[in-house]
């Protein structure tokens, strides 16, 4: 296992390479020195300023800048934020939970109810769930995230029942502390359906067809006619295959996650990678851009790592091929 | 078998649906300057937020409701009791050019100068929200149609290229597709805008939006011709191409990717929702279309006031409406298209 882990994780150096590599060239490319409006700053030390632009080469050719950055990286050391003006691993620490946290609860969400919702509509191929579920499904997945994020903001606008943005009240840091679980629960609760709409929708899809196509199997007829009870034979013996090439496409599902957690994020006022990245991307700030996008990608990658230990965890033809 | 694919289309009744309401999208999108009452840049800072104007029967025509500003700070607007004004059909307005050649006047419909006609109400600077939404449709489904065009050709070169040469071509070529696939693709789309925008002139962004679309789309398409065309290679008919000494790029171009044809019609009705989205999402961002164009992800991204969620401008969000419509529509023919050209590839269970 320990092995199969490692191998793994080495797929990820190449990939981050290549991911930061592209980002790299292409950020180098956009027009204008992102060093004139800083320098322009008067709150930036110019110390700092000519201490960075040495340590990262921002006076040299951009491969050879991307080589210095890689370097520093290896040193754990992300580069500054003109913007915030603080280190971007420090930035990256405070935003990267938040995104986390809410990409998990949504596909928690999704799972949670796609599973079920799936193998019931499977069940009964044409009934009223099955129908039901289709459809809503269909509808679900036409809507982009973004409406739909802004629908929600418009519903806790008119209600009041839930709050218009954000991760804490202002009030946070004075609560006790089971309190603040409830605030950021209470704050997580529009978002985290927003963007898990879309995903009960496909894993809904995908997971039906699944069903279907293990309820044909014949260790299923001997499951009935040894007479195990409907239920049993669904979730124990049908789930559970059916599962396996949905638990594999987890991390494609974590991509998409996201991407659009950056819109929901945006349009929720949520303080989270996606909100960073994009209003670094505006502000041309560089090194958070970098070591947002660095990090979404690595993030990626162990969501791909924990789809393939489950899958093996669950499949033993997995476990034992490898 | 064109004609063929069209008419067991049609003979679906999800695929007939969807077929007409496209059809009607793309004509209001084409004829949008003639539809429209007004020009979408036309302001009116008297009535913004102005609410959906009501239409009423009277003296045999169909009219106009008056409206009178009651609260200018939170755009409150009170209809005036039995005073209205009638539509005036196929009048003279703001001088447009269809297709964006021929000059012309004529509307559909327009009112009297003082009164306005807001069918869906007016957004922040009193343009009216039913016009933006037709000009919009114009570069919201126009992206679709190009880009799906692009990333068809594009997937379809690869794809047949890596499936036909194999060895390192193919491995490369799958490398790629499953990078473009693994990393998110926002991300990428950002980058990609702030490394071009230079490069294409302001009023080339249309351009631009469906070059790094379909510059980050051809993956999947690409992947799955080269599965196609991994198992058709094998084909007696290959084989007989073959020995009868036919040029590899003829064999490529001439009888392998035409049999993929039938799943690329599918694949490229099924991929233009992506594209409509893509758009949505990159001008609701404020990274695509601009001022003073009109789209349906610009308009969107301008309704994100907390004036407009508490005030409760519900009109202002139609251009979502039209979102998922679309979409819809497209899924739909989408499905029934691929239940008409291969049986095979149905869900189980339907």
């Amino acid at each position: 296992m320990t092995a199969f882990i490692l191998r793994r994780l080495g797929t990820l150096v190449p990939m981050l390479l290549a991911v930061t590599l592209l980002v790299f060239a292409l950020m180098s490319l956009a027009p204008g020195d992102f060093l004139t409006p800083v320098k322009a700053q008067r709150d930036i030390n110019p110390a700092l300023i000519a201490e960075l632009s040495k340590s990262f080469g921002l006076d040299r050719p951009w491969y050879e800048q991307y080589l210095r950055w890689l370097g520093n990286i290896l040193r754990l050391d992300f580069g500054y934020s003109w913007t915030y003006k603080v280190p971007v691993a420090e930035l990256i620490a405070q935003r990267a939970p938040a995104t986390i946290l809410l990409s998990v609860c949504s596909l928690l969400l999704a799972w949670g109810l796609a599973i079920p919702l799936a193998v019931l509509a499977a069940a009964r191929p044409g009934g009223w769930i099955d129908k039901l579920t289709s459809s809503a499904a269909y509808f679900a997945l036409a809507i982009p995230e973004f409406f739909l994020a802004l629908l929600a903001v418009w519903f806790a606008a008119q209600s009041g029942w839930f709050p218009i943005g954000g991760l804490t009240s202002l009030d946070h840091d004075f609560l006790p502390f089971g309190a603040q679980i409830l605030d950021i629960a209470w704050h997580l609760i529009l978002p985290t359906l927003v963007l898990g709409l879309g995903g009960v929708a496909g894993t809904l899809r995908v997971l039906r067809a699944n069903v279907l196509d293990v309820l044909r199997a014949e260790y299923v007829t001997a499951a009935r006619a040894k007479g195990l009870p409907e239920k049993v034979v669904l979730f124990r013996h049908v789930l559970r295959n059916a599962l396996n090439p949905l638990l594999s496409t987890v991390g494609y599902a974590f991509a998409g996650l996201l991407s659009g957690s950056l819109l929901v994020e945006n349009v929720m006022n949520y303080p989270g990678l996606g909100r960073l990245v994009y209003e670094a991307f505006i502000r041309e700030d560089q090194f958070v851009v970098l070591g947002s996008v660095m990090v979404g990608c690595t993030l990626l990658v162990i969501g791909n790592l924990i789809s393939d230990l489950a899958l093996a965890w669950s499949d033993p033809r997995v476990r034992y091929g490898r | 078998m064109g004609a063929d694919l069209i008419q067991s289309l049609l003979r679906r009744p999800a695929g007939l649906v969807s077929a007409i309401l496209l059809l009607l999208l793309y004509g209001a999108a084409l004829f949008a300057p003639f539809l429209a009452p007004t020009v979408p840049s036309a302001q009116d800072l008297q009535r913004t937020y102005h609410p959906p104007t009501a239409l009423v029967w009277q003296d045999g025509r169909l009219c106009v409701r008056l409206y009178r500003l009651v609260d200018p700070s939170t755009a409150t607007y009170q209809p005036i009791a039995g005073q209205a004004t009638p539509l005036r059909w196929f009048s003279e307005g703001p001088a447009y050019r269809l297709f964006g050649l021929i000059p012309a006047k004529t509307h559909l419909f327009t009112v009297e100068a003082p009164a306005v006609v807001y069918l869906l109400g007016s957004d922040a600077t009193g343009r009216d929200v039913f016009t933006r939404l037709l000009y919009g449709a114009g570069i919201s489904l126009g992206i679709g149609l190009v880009g799906v065009f692009l990333t068809s050709l594009l997937g379809l070169t690869i794809g047949g290229l890596a499936g036909y040469l194999g060895g390192w071509a193919d491995s490369l070529a799958m490398r790629l597709t499953e990078f473009l696939m693994a990393v998110p693709g926002l991300y990428l789309l950002l980058a990609l805008r702030a490394a071009l925008s230079s490069r294409f002139p302001s009023d080339a962004t249309f351009l631009l939006i469906v070059v790094i679309l379909s510059a980050l789309g051809w993956a999947g398409t690409a992947r799955v011709v080269r599965g196609l065309v991994l198992s058709l290679r094998e084909r007696p008919f290959i084989l007989a191409a073959n020995i009868l000494g036919q040029r590899p790029t003829v064999i490529l171009f001439r009888h392998l990717l035409p049999n993929t044809f039938s799943y690329l019609v599918v694949a490229a009705t099924l991929s233009v929702p992506g594209y409509i989205l893509g758009e949505a999402a990159l001008s609701f961002l404020g990274l695509g279309i601009q001022e003073p164009s009109s789209s349906w992800g610009l308009m969107l991204g301008q309704a994100q006031d907390i004036k407009i969620f508490m005030l409760n401008f519900w009109w202002l969000l139609t251009p979502g409406a039209a979102i998922i419509l679309t979409v819809i529509a497209f899924n739909l023919l989408g499905d029934a298209l691929r239940d008409a050209v291969d049986p095979r590839f149905r869900l189980p269970g339907r």
